[in-house]
């Protein structure tokens, strides 16, 4: 109850902004009008890119991940003209947040800016991305695995970002537990139903796994794996929204009944509780994504060499297929002045062999490129952790079993905190995770309409 | 010389009123620029109605009419409101309590332990709702380990049956101290001579706190209850950090507060964020002043 002067330092930044979309932002940038055929912008000269690479320009990166600075200098190295100057402006959300306010104010956002894929579409829609074809970003499809490039392409063939790393889901086990319990590592659901009664009934300390309920990151990828496509764009201004379907039920009558059973926890994840349960062998298992491992090593390092990697378990045996969690872009936003050095310092940072490289040695995260995902030198490292297993070779082979076709709508935001008090409320409160679910459906429905959407099931 | 039609008095008193603006401005221009200004805006702003398709419309005072019948604002409200008449009564009573005892000079140590239930005021909310987090884990926490280790059933202090009286636990830890020093400084501003009188009269000590100390104490207590009104129903922090770890517990709407921060940033419904602002600013105010018309009347 500390905040009586909040309210007013809200507005007040409110209507800063206010003053300053006033003050009239107009956006620079070279694209725009000429038409290329279909509503497709027309190329930019590779004379005129040349010239803009030598201008001396200054940009603006936002980013969230540490130590990126090391790559930016490969950049300015190639091109000394160019100088960009990286900016920390928050984790995710704290980013999108600010460079919202900078969109409104039309001043203040950055040239580049990384973003999480499911939320390109809510920028894309707003006006506020850059086209990238202009640039020659078609031309990097084939370096990219399909979901990825999917991931970052609009509605009428428009490339937003070039795709930084990627969250092909995989499961984290621990060995030795599985071991002492006779268990063997699950190839489908039904054996993780079994294995997950098994072993909380051997052990009632410790549960197969955690299901979270903090956010919707795993059940997303599950709806992913499943082959649910619950969020499409029809068309510009209608929606499909099926997150309660036969398939979703499926999901739901599944993990709530493992969580009514008591077999496995719904502790809320990358908490305090969380990191002490991973150290103190709570969980046997970790359902998560290509950066999951690296991560892990580093937060629960009491658990050295005890752990294991596999794909996900199928719902058809003899199948394979997974879903994705997290990963995220580099992005140009539309309002840059410099729109031919952004674009080209996106594609540098994620495709230029070196600098691609570096992101997995020293930001760790999980490559979206073929090159490195069939490059002997990064799919073969052993990982002590893991007992010395190839855990980068298991996620490139899952890697390849993503479905391709899954997409976002322009308001994850809001999607993603309804399901906290539908779906993921009803496994924590252990009630109808069915129910949960048409409320769900129906409170994305009812927001959908209210921002103008035609919705359809 | 009837030249001179203007007395001087008059046009000498007209530049120093002019004067004064100038002594004045650079006030008015803060107030106006940092609070009239954004108000103002503010309220414009909850007059419209922004989509993703369609974009901004005028809305006149729809958004108002929406919040009026949004259940989730009025759980919120009713959510403070019973929060309100619960933690605040306990607050404000041990804050007077230990003000009194302070100031009765009988407790050893005294400054010792003024210090001591001061200190949680200075320590960040955000802090204070990190720590208090620990304490109440479900599973590694120091309630739930002692508890175990005396057999007993752990308290979930999370659920959503007892997270209100957590968060009241936190609020008054953290406000009571805070309390206790207005308390404190308006007793040490009575005058000695009523004490004289009173014992004068064979008045005892606790007939002194009774008849003299606490009727003393009216507008400083009056005080920290209208400070406690706004604070109750601006609550904010504690659970906002709670919410990490009982997501489910803590929805986006469990206080008005919350309710219009999530509608600004994650609905980016800014309009409607500002409407329902503005009626929790209007809530305040009419509770505010029924509390100090409560007060005054009974002191008549």
């Amino acid at each position: 109850m500390t905040l009586p002067r909040k309210r007013w330092l809200a507005v007040g930044a409110a209507a800063t902004l206010f003053l300053a979309g006033c003050a009239g932002g107009t956006t620079g940038g070279t694209t725009g009008g000429t038409d290329g055929g279909e509503g497709k912008p027309a190329a930019i000269s590779q004379a005129d890119i040349d010239k803009a690479m030598k201008t001396p320009t200054e940009l603006t990166f936002w980013t969230w991940l540490p130590d990126i600075d090391k790559e930016v200098a490969l950049f300015e190295k190639k091109y000394p003209a160019i100088s960009v100057k990286v900016v920390n402006a928050g984790n995710s959300q704290a980013e999108y947040t600010k460079l919202r306010t900078a969109l409104k104010a039309g001043s203040g956002a950055p040239d580049v800016v990384q973003l999480e894929y499911q939320h390109i579409p809510g920028f894309a829609i707003t006006d506020s991305l850059l086209d990238l074809r202009p640039y020659g970003a078609e031309a990097l499809k084939e370096r990219f695995v399909d979901w990825a490039w999917g991931q970052v392409s609009g509605r009428n063939g428009e490339v937003w970002a070039i795709p930084q790393d990627t969250g092909p889901m995989g499961m984290l086990y621990r060995k030795d537990i599985f071991d002492k319990h006779g268990i063997q590592p699950p190839k489908t659901w039904d054996e993780f139903a079994a294995a997950a009664r098994k072993l909380h009934a051997a052990d009632p300390g410790v549960y197969l796994t955690n299901f979270p309920t903090n956010h919707n990151s795993i059940w997303t990828g599950l709806m992913w794996q499943a082959g649910v496509k619950p969020f499409q764009m029809k068309g510009a201004d209608q929606v499909s929204v099926d997150v309660a379907g036969e398939t979703s039920k499926k999901l739901a009558s599944y993990w709530s009944g493992l969580v009514k059973e008591g077999v496995v926890s719904t502790d809320a994840d990358f908490s305090d509780q969380w990191f002490q349960a991973l150290n103190k062998g709570r969980y046997a298992t970790w359902l998560t994504a290509a950066w999951g491992p690296l991560f892990l090593s580093t937060s629960a390092k009491e658990t050295r060499g005890k752990w294991r990697v596999a794909p996900l378990p199928q719902w058809t045996a003899g199948e394979q297929k997974s879903g994705n969690w997290g990963g995220s872009t580099s992005a140009v936003v539309k309002m840059t002045k410099n729109p031919i050095a952004a674009a080209k310092f996106a594609e540098f940072l994620n495709t230029d062999p070196e600098s691609a490289r570096m992101l997995t040695t020293l930001q760790f995260l999980y490559p979206p490129t073929k090159a490195l995902l069939s490059d002997p030198g990064f799919v073969e490292q052993k990982s002590d952790f893991y007992g010395g297993q190839q855990v980068n070779k298991v996620f490139a082979d899952i890697s390849g079993t993503v479905p391709t076709d899954f997409t976002w709508l322009p308001f994850m935001d809001q999607i993603n905190n309804d399901w906290n008090e539908t779906v993921g409320k009803s496994l924590a409160d252990k009630t109808d995770t069915a129910a949960g679910l048409d409320k769900w459906q129906q409170t994305i429905t009812t927001y959908a309409e209210k921002q103008g959407f035609k919705v359809a099931r | 010389m009837s030249v001179m039609t203007v007395p001087p008095s008059r046009r000498a008193s007209a530049r120093r009123d002019r004067v004064g603006y100038l002594f004045v401005a650079p006030f008015l221009i803060v107030f106006v620029a940092m609070l009239v200004a954004p108000l103002a805006y503010a309220g414009y702003l909850s007059l419209f109605r922004e989509q993703l398709i369609g974009g901004v419309r005028f809305a006149g005072l729809d958004n108002y009419i929406q919040a009026l019948s949004d259940e989730r604002l009025l759980d919120g409200v009713l959510r403070v409101s019973r929060f309100f008449l619960v933690q605040v009564p306990i607050m404000l009573g041990l804050a007077l309590l230990f003000a009194l005892a302070l100031d009765s000079g009988a407790m050893w140590l005294s400054r010792v332990i003024r210090l001591g239930i001061f200190v949680p005021y200075a320590v960040p909310g955000v802090i204070a709702a990190l720590m208090w987090s620990y304490l109440y884990g479900p599973q590694f926490g120091p309630i739930t380990q002692l508890a175990e280790a005396l057999g007993l059933p752990a308290p979930d202090l999370l659920s959503s049956d007892l997270m209100l009286g957590s968060v009241a636990n936190i609020v008054t830890w953290e406000f009571t101290g805070y309390n206790m020093i207005i308390l404190y400084a308006a007793l040490r501003a009575i005058p000695t001579e009523l004490y004289e009188a009173a014992a004068v009269d064979g008045a005892g000590a606790w007939r002194i706190a009774w008849s003299v100390k606490i009727p003393a104490l009216r507008p400083a207590l009056l005080m920290a209850l209208i400070f406690s009104v706004i604070g109750s129903f601006q609550l904010f922090n504690e659970p906002a950090l709670l919410q990490r770890l009982a997501p489910n517990v803590i929805d986006s709407a469990y206080t008005p507060n919350l309710y219009t921060y999530s509608l600004a940033f994650v609905s980016q419904d800014v309009n409607y964020a500002a409407a329902v602002s503005f009626l929790l600013g209007l809530v305040i105010v009419v509770v505010s002043y029924t509390v100090q018309l409560a007060v005054a009347r009974r002191r008549r």
